[in-house]
């Protein structure tokens, strides 16, 4: 528990790292609180392609919804999309590599299932399998997953590898404990701090991925993301003539980029708290 | 107690012509029960490799391991996990000898918990064996980068003794430290060894710490033993060139 | 006589827990052609006090006193000035060549670059000289070893290549710190016999825990405890004769001299014990010891102990 604290001291000291996390959860509540935060339903009509005002903040768009409560909304569905991913994507990533360490012959046959994703062009694939694939959130979220956990898999697994040959697991083998038992209290708390930061690249890959695919009218268009706004705005055919991209494409797009940013920012945070070698300074 | 039968250890290497490292090749000795036998060699002769072939910790490549008449090396998973307490080994490096993340409390817990000892008897235990190798009990709340190399390699010891085995391999266990912690740690096991009639398995490469430490030597080079016999034997009278060696070096200090 | 002079040197860290007081008034002179020996206990400051003769300590470090070299004082020196000499006429071999030497260079190739810097020979003579020098270093087969990479070399034959490297620009004085940690006994011996030969018209600070090695190789010894010296003497006298109680007790331990340990641990840095700092640990501790922090007290035949004993 001291070890977690003093971290997280670190962390606090860590201005970039403390950036990125207050961006976040200002991006986290919003989704969260969607519904009181947004001055209309998102699905409400009103008149078309109205600029800003004090009415709506950010203008309408071409069916006339409240450009700034679909943003907020859609917040919710790029958040849930990166997270849901992330999550499933590290802990099939983090079991797969725990046991391909540990087992050496299970490791081999998972290595070479995670060598073929790996070899594989990972953007034309998932281009064309959401091409073929009913567009809904989830099937999304299956293909992000389908091509997010090997590479997880492999670093866990290689984190796994030296820790194994560590003289405490020896002893802990010597007195008696069985392998799930030194691979659940021995060595997942030791390659923890790696899984976070595998879990924070993936949210901040599937961020891009989504935004790209849902850009290209791959997503889902009944839950709209930042990605399916920017399609829409860019659909509209005078969208750079006159001066509407500026509160209809701008947000969301601004949106990305900053999720993106603050993402980097608690990964290069993270990396160097947890990372000993980049901490330690040099005599 | 502990008969060793013609061990033999080959690491592969290369995948299309494989070629072999044999650190231990055709190895036979025998240990009695409260004796210690020291093995000496230069680095990378195979001591540790031994070692861990007699615990099992690297499945040897042939051989006999009888403890008591049990062979080692046929015991399936099961067999081997119940069996395993009652050998133990003590490593070289004190420091990643124990989890990081693990308070020393904890770390001297972990056995007794394996062992199935009761929860209330547990903190009383620990409290014991902190005591049995000369620790303070503010230890107990530190974490191993907080604690030097010899005092973590008395926690190793402690954790050791709480699963009371009955024979030890000791990997260089004071090559990490000082000569004044070498001498504490040494003096410690040679305490513990007198109470509670422990087998040793000393290795070292140190002539001087295995003179001081066995009542036999055996001399171990390039995966072979090529020399066994009483201290003094070795010491006055040494036969391998290597033993010769080693013995005449120490005379130059 | 004296070629480097330290005078009153502290060398403090700051860190969150206080400050770390590393080195803490060390006055120690280094003749030429002596080869001192520096001993003590893990963490007592023997390396720190070594990189702060080279002025490789980071530059957060609190520095005071000075290390007088050949009439200049090296803590006052600019940053260029101190980089000639740390390549030229002081060099350093170190704890950990696996460290030290790059693992992806070939160990000729390193060797070469330093000659090169500072003798400015083309790549043909540079390679011509290099192999010189590793056979003056007994590396067997030095034509086919300067094209080998430093894995491929055993931890004997790196340690000669760092030895090659320090004598690259020929320097007056050498400073070793542990050169001979984690070597086998045998190779060890053949480590230490190459450094007394290579140090034969030269001044060398041999900073080790191995006694033994100290015994073989040094001419003076110096004892340094929780971050100053406690006793100055020449080899056989402090082999044959300690007498600071921490440096008899050091004698002691050794497995040949019966294995007698200092009670004890080692003082943190941050907080020493008051008066004598090996007070707490000491068999003849007195009244005073617990009081009055002992000055270094220079006897008669030259030797120079802190200790109320001999006060
Ligand atoms: N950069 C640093 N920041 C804080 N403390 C430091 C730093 N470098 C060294 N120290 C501390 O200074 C003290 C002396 O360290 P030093 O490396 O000189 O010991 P040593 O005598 O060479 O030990 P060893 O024999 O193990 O090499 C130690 O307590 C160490 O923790
Ligand atoms: N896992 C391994 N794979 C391949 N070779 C190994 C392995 N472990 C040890 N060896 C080799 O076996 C030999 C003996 O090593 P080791 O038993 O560690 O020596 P010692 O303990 O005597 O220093 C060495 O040549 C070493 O390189
Ligand atoms: S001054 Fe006192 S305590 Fe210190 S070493 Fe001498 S006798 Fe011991
Ligand atoms: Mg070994
Ligand atoms: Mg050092």
């Amino acid at each position: 528990m001291r070890g977690a604290l003093k971290s997280g001291n670190v962390f606090c000291k860590n201005r970039i790292g403390v950036t990125g996390l207050g961006i976040l959860s200002v991006f986290i509540l919003t989704a969260i609180f969607a519904p009181f935060l947004a001055p209309y339903d998102p699905c409400e009509m009103f008149e078309p392609m109205a600029p800003p005002d004090s009415q709506h903040v950010l203008g309408t768009n071409d069916i006339g919804q409240d450009i700034w409560s679909e943003l907020i909304y859609a917040s919710r569905i790029s958040l849930f999309i990166a997270f849901t991913t992330s999550i499933i994507a590290t802990f099939i990533g983090t079991l797969s590599g725990l046991f391909s360490g540990y087992y050496e012959r299970f490791g081999f046959f998972v290595m070479r299932v995670v060598d073929l994703f790996l070899a594989l062009p990972r953007l034309p694939l998932i281009i064309i399998l959401a091409v073929f694939m009913p567009t809904s959130i989830w099937n999304l979220i299956i293909i992000f997953v389908l091509f997010g956990w090997p590479i997880t898999t492999r670093i866990i697994r290689s984190e796994v590898l030296t820790l194994r040959t560590r003289p405490y697991i020896d002893s802990e083998r010597m007195m008696g404990a069985g392998d799930l038992y030194i691979l659940g209290r021995h060595i997942l708390p030791n390659i923890f701090p790696l899984v976070v930061v595998q879990f924070v690249m993936e949210a901040r890959h599937v961020i891009l991925a989504e935004a790209g695919l849902s850009f290209l009218g791959l997503g889902d268009p009944t839950s709209k993301s930042w990605g399916m706004m920017l399609h829409y705005a860019f659909e509209y055919p005078t969208i750079f003539i006159s001066e509407v991209w500026k509160w209809w494409m701008l947000p969301p797009g601004l949106c990305i980029v900053v999720v993106i940013l603050a993402l980097v920012f608690v990964g290069f945070a993270l990396e160097e708290i947890l990372n000993p070698r980049l901490r330690r300074e040099i005599v | 107690m502990l008969e060793v039968k013609g061990l033999s250890k080959y690491f592969s290497s290369g995948i299309l012509r494989k070629r072999y490292t044999k650190a231990v090749d055709d190895v036979n000795f025998s240990i009695k029960r409260g004796e210690t036998l020291g093995l000496v060699g230069e680095s990378g002769c195979g001591k540790t490799t031994l070692g861990r072939s007699i615990l099992r910790l690297i499945e040897p490549t042939a051989g006999k391991v009888l403890f008591d008449g049990i062979d080692i090396l046929k015991l399936n998973k099961k067999e081997l996990r119940t069996f395993r307490p009652r050998m133990q080994m003590i490593f070289q490096d004190p420091d990643a000898s124990l989890n990081p993340r693990m308070k020393i409390r904890e770390s001297i817990a972990e056995p007794l918990k394996l062992q199935r000892v009761e929860k209330c008897e547990i903190e009383g235990k620990v409290q014991e064996l902190i005591e049995r190798v000369g620790l303070s009990p503010e230890h107990a709340n530190r974490y191993p980068h907080q604690l030097s190399g010899g005092q973590n390699q008395r926690v190793v010891l402690a954790r050791v003794l709480a699963l009371n085995p009955d024979f030890i391999v000791a990997d260089e266990p004071t090559s990490a430290l000082d000569v004044s912690v070498q001498a504490q740690i040494l003096n410690l096991i040679q305490d513990l060894k007198r109470e509670l009639n422990l087998t040793l398995l000393f290795i070292s490469h140190d002539l001087e710490v295995v003179r001081y430490m066995s009542d036999r030597i055996a001399v171990m080079y390039g995966g072979k033993i090529v020399e066994m016999g009483d201290v003094e034997d070795i010491f006055n009278d040494a036969k391998h060139p290597y033993t010769k060696l080693l013995v005449s070096g120490k005379e130059v200090v | 006589m004296n070629l480097l002079k330290i005078k009153a040197l502290r060398v403090y860290f700051p860190t969150d827990d206080g400050i770390v007081k590393a080195v803490d008034g060390v006055d120690l002179n280094i003749k030429r052609e002596e080869i001192l020996g520096l001993i003590g206990e893990t963490g007592c400051g023997k390396t720190v006090l070594g990189m702060s003769i080279m002025r490789l300590i980071q530059s957060t470090t609190l520095t005071d006193g000075e290390i007088i070299y050949k009439d200049r004082d090296l803590l006052s020196l600019s940053d260029d000035e101190m980089r000639k000499i740390r390549g030229g006429e002081i060099a350093m071999v170190l704890q950990n060549p696996m460290t030290s030497l790059n693992p992806v260079i070939r160990v000729g190739e390193q060797i070469a670059e330093t000659i090169r810097l500072h003798q400015g020979l083309d790549k043909k003579a540079a390679r011509k000289r290099v192999i010189e020098m590793l056979r003056d270093v007994r590396i067997p087969d030095p034509e086919k070893s300067v094209d080998s990479y430093p894995h491929q070399l055993s931890g004997g034959m790196q340690e000669r290549v760092m030895i090659a490297m320090a004598l690259a620009s020929d320097p007056e004085l050498i400073i070793a710190d542990e050169p001979t940690k984690g070597l086998d006994v045998t190779v060890k011996r053949e480590i230490i016999r190459l450094m007394k030969e290579v140090t034969a018209k030269r001044s060398m600070l041999f900073i080790t825990h191995d006694l033994g090695a100290a015994a073989e190789i040094c001419d003076n010894i110096a004892v340094m405890y929780a971050g100053e010296l406690l006793e100055h003497a020449s080899v056989d006298s402090i082999f044959s004769e300690p007498l600071h109680p921490y440096s008899e007790g050091l004698l002691n331990s050794l497995p040949e001299r019966g294995l007698k340990p200092i009670r004890g641990i080692s003082p943190s840095l941050i907080d020493t014990p008051q008066g004598c700092r090996f007070h707490p640990r000491c068999d003849y501790a007195m009244e005073i010891c617990r009081e009055k922090h002992p000055e270094m007290v220079k006897l008669e035949d030259g030797r120079a102990v802190r200790c109320f004993l001999y006060a």
